[in-house]
């Protein structure tokens, strides 16, 4: 679909799909995490009702979103936090580059923020000498492997925990060979434990802001976004605009939803408040927007926005489990990836929304119910609209909304087509036809229905 | 009742026995059955690829055939949904039927001289299920419902088998079948192999081009196992003898 260069998802997909043990341990181990989340949910009285009320409120923010970003910056400067407004991402990273370089850092860790991911922060501040450390393991070791994260909870999901002990073995010195997860895991504690030690500087993403308080909520397994933000002199948290909820009372309906539409579990092991600097530390917070008012602006995909990064809609989407994470091409890949990416980039990602078969499983396990899977095929209209399609395909839809229209030409090629299928075969079934390479055409049948209904009905 | 038959492009052409037996339990049930001759297709495949303003000719032409009845049903679940979403005319989207959906709510059919003496796997079609709500869909914490399995529990004989992953889409989605090959004919594998896991002998829904996909993909692998419209099953007076000859 797509104009520009880069491989499409369906190519990307395909590469992927060369190695089918590997894609149908990607699908299970997907699967696995998706019936986790089905189990905790059912274990939650009024799931349904929780997944509404947190449906609302963010209806609310999204509808009042300027005075609740107004409020929460009055009350974060009140608390002593630094508020800092970036349009874009060359904004955010420029921020964030000018406060590393006030305080003379070349280093510093960072904790689980896809916003960052989407801005391209480690590569710009790569460029400007600054070495940035992934500190959740799962982000370290795609990072290790110079690669992008493939989902954004389960970073490295698409790596065997062989590759894993290679990676550790090439990067950590580790023994050869040895792929203990827990072996691994201590060694990365050991290695990330020596840079938590020794960065002043630390990052963290934002899971929910509070207006009401400008305090902010972090969520993690692994304790990394407080390892570093309690070792660091200077605490950056990068978020963006629609991250906001209006209450701190609202967090029990969010926190509830959130790690168990992720993974199954009741709730992430650290939900850390972070609501002032403590003495000697300076705390800021970096509001993005990068697209969002825009997106904000479309009628039609504006509640994408009340995604809370759970990637529930990964795990149970059947076409995300087999072609896997860099298919997507993008930082948040996934269905949600799929309706908040051509937001940014139209043309870049125009095969996204193609790359769905418009199931709907992703839009019934949203803890915020997006209609994703409609936004989807609403997507697809404005990428043909606007961007065009390639000629063949464009004549062929008007080829076949030209047949469709006339029952006449319909009957005739239909009867022609059948003909050929059952008479000369090999016009269809060849390398040619996409549907023929791995499936069988249907068995023709003598007659269509239309015909036996004018013999014996009429 | 004067209900006007709707049967889908794909379905004329490829599966006329579909029609059939749908067209004669619509009857056994006495409805007045009525195939209007020159209609061609909903429109779906030009929707889904995007483009939807290309549809106008495909409507107009199915409004003409089918305004005039009092309801118009189909065997599709996915064309209907199209219809449903998509086809806001007086006497269009407030009219059509799946045909599960038109036995279990309309017609409440309770009893069915039907006997299928197999093991049959149902594979709820992704649009007929999470779109027209036929049953309940996994990823939802309510009480459980199957409009299919309500008819199909009605046949004698029948047996069936239970999947792992009872509503996993089977990788048809239209023209994603072809524009993204690999995935979608990986997705068709997974559902095969879980019918064929637990013994399937039969596979049915209440969409075929859902059928069509897993067929070709059977075929290829050159199985025993087949693939029915619901609509040929509770059509069907199958008895145990006739199977075992």
């Amino acid at each position: 679909m797509s104009s520009t260069n880069h491989k499409d998802h369906a190519a990307l997909a395909a590469t992927f799909n060369k190695d089918e043990p590997r894609v149908e341990w990607h699908d299970q181990t997907l699967w696995w995490v998706r019936q986790k989340r089905d189990k905790a949910a059912a274990k939650v009285p009024d799931w349904e009702i929780l997944r509404d009320t947190a449906s609302r409120i963010k209806d609310n923010v999204l509808s009042n979103l300027s005075g609740y970003l107004r409020q929460f910056e009055e009350e974060a400067t009140r608390n002593g936090i630094t508020v800092h407004w970036a349009a874009d991402a060359q904004e955010h990273n420029e921020i964030l580059y000018s406060i590393l370089s006030r305080h003379k850092v070349d280093k510093m860790v960072k904790s689980k923020s896809m916003l960052t991911e989407e801005c391209h922060l480690n590569e710009f501040l790569h460029q400007k000498g600054i070495e940035v450390i992934d500190t959740d393991l799962g982000e370290r070791v795609v990072q290790l492997a110079g690669e992008p994260p493939s989902h954004i909870v389960l970073p490295c999901i698409h790596k065997k925990k062989e590759e894993i002990g290679e990676i550790f073995h090439e990067h950590l010195g580790t023994p050869a060979g040895n792929s203990d997860p827990q072996f691994l895991t201590h060694a990365a504690r050991l290695h990330l434990r020596e840079k938590f030690l020794t960065r002043r500087v630390a990052l963290t993403g934002v899971n929910f802001a509070i207006a009401e308080t400008g305090e902010f909520v972090v969520c993690t397994n692994e304790g990394n976004a407080d390892m570093g933000a309690h070792l660091a002199d200077v605490h950056i948290a990068c978020m963006g605009i629609e991250k906001l909820i209006p209450q701190r009372h609202h967090l029990g309906v969010f926190l509830r939803l959130l790690t168990r539409s992720a993974t199954g579990q009741p709730i992430t092991t650290y939900s850390s408040h972070f609501r002032k600097p403590r003495p000697g530390q300076e705390m800021h917070i970096v509001l993005v927007d990068n697209g969002r008012s825009t997106h904000l602006g479309r009628k039609d995909f504006r509640n994408s926005l009340k995604c809370i990064r759970c990637a529930a809609c990964f795990n149970t989407c059947p076409v995300y489990r087999r072609s896997g994470g860099h298919s997507y091409h993008t930082a948040v890949a996934g269905p949600i990836g799929s309706i908040l990416s051509p937001n940014l980039d139209m043309k870049k990602y125009a095969d996204l929304p193609f790359a769905s078969t418009l199931c709907g499983s992703c839009s019934n396990v949203c803890p915020v119910k997006i209609d994703i899977h409609e936004q989807l095929y609403k997507w697809r209209q404005v990428i043909v609209q606007e961007n065009g399609a390639p000629i063949g395909k464009t004549a062929a839809m008007k080829a076949m909304n030209w047949v469709l229209s006339h029952p006449g030409v319909y009957h005739t090629a239909g009867k022609t087509g059948r003909w050929f299928m059952l008479n000369a075969p090999f016009t269809v079934n060849n390398g040619l036809n996409a549907w023929y390479r791995q499936r069988d055409m249907p068995e023709p049948p003598k007659q269509s229905f239309g015909e036996w209904y004018k013999k014996n009905k009429q | 009742m004067r209900v006007g038959l709707f049967i889908p492009c794909y379905v004329d052409q490829f599966y006329p026995q579909v029609g059939i037996a749908t067209l004669e339990l619509l009857e056994k049930f006495g409805c007045e059955v009525v195939y209007p001759p020159n209609q061609t297709c909903c429109g779906q495949p030009m929707a889904n690829s995007g483009f939807e303003h290309l549809t106008g000719g495909c409507n107009d032409l199915f409004i003409k055939n089918f305004a005039d009845f009092d309801y118009i049903v189909a065997p599709s679940g996915s064309c209907v949904l199209h219809i449903k979403d998509h086809l806001h005319h007086p006497g269009i989207s407030d009219k059509i039927y799946e045909f599960v959906e038109f036995l279990t709510d309309v017609l409440h059919v309770e009893t069915l001289d039907a006997s299928f003496p197999y093991k049959v796997g149902l594979h709820q079609s992704c649009h007929g299920q999470r779109g027209l709500k036929l049953a309940q869909m996994s990823e939802l914490m309510a009480p459980p419902f199957s409009k299919p399995q309500q008819l199909l529990n009605l046949v004698k004989g029948i047996e069936f088998i239970e999947l792992d992953r009872k509503d996993e889409c089977c990788g048809f989605g239209g023209t994603f079948c072809v524009a993204e090959e690999a995935v979608s004919v990986k997705m068709g594998k997974d559902r095969v192999a879980d019918h064929l896991h637990h013994g399937a002998q039969v596979i049915t829904g209440a969409d075929m081009s859902c059928l069509m996909h897993l067929e070709g993909i059977l075929r290829r692998q050159k199985s025993n196992v087949v693939v029915k419209h619901i609509a040929e099953i509770l059509n069907s007076q199958i008895t145990y003898e006739q199977h075992e000859s």
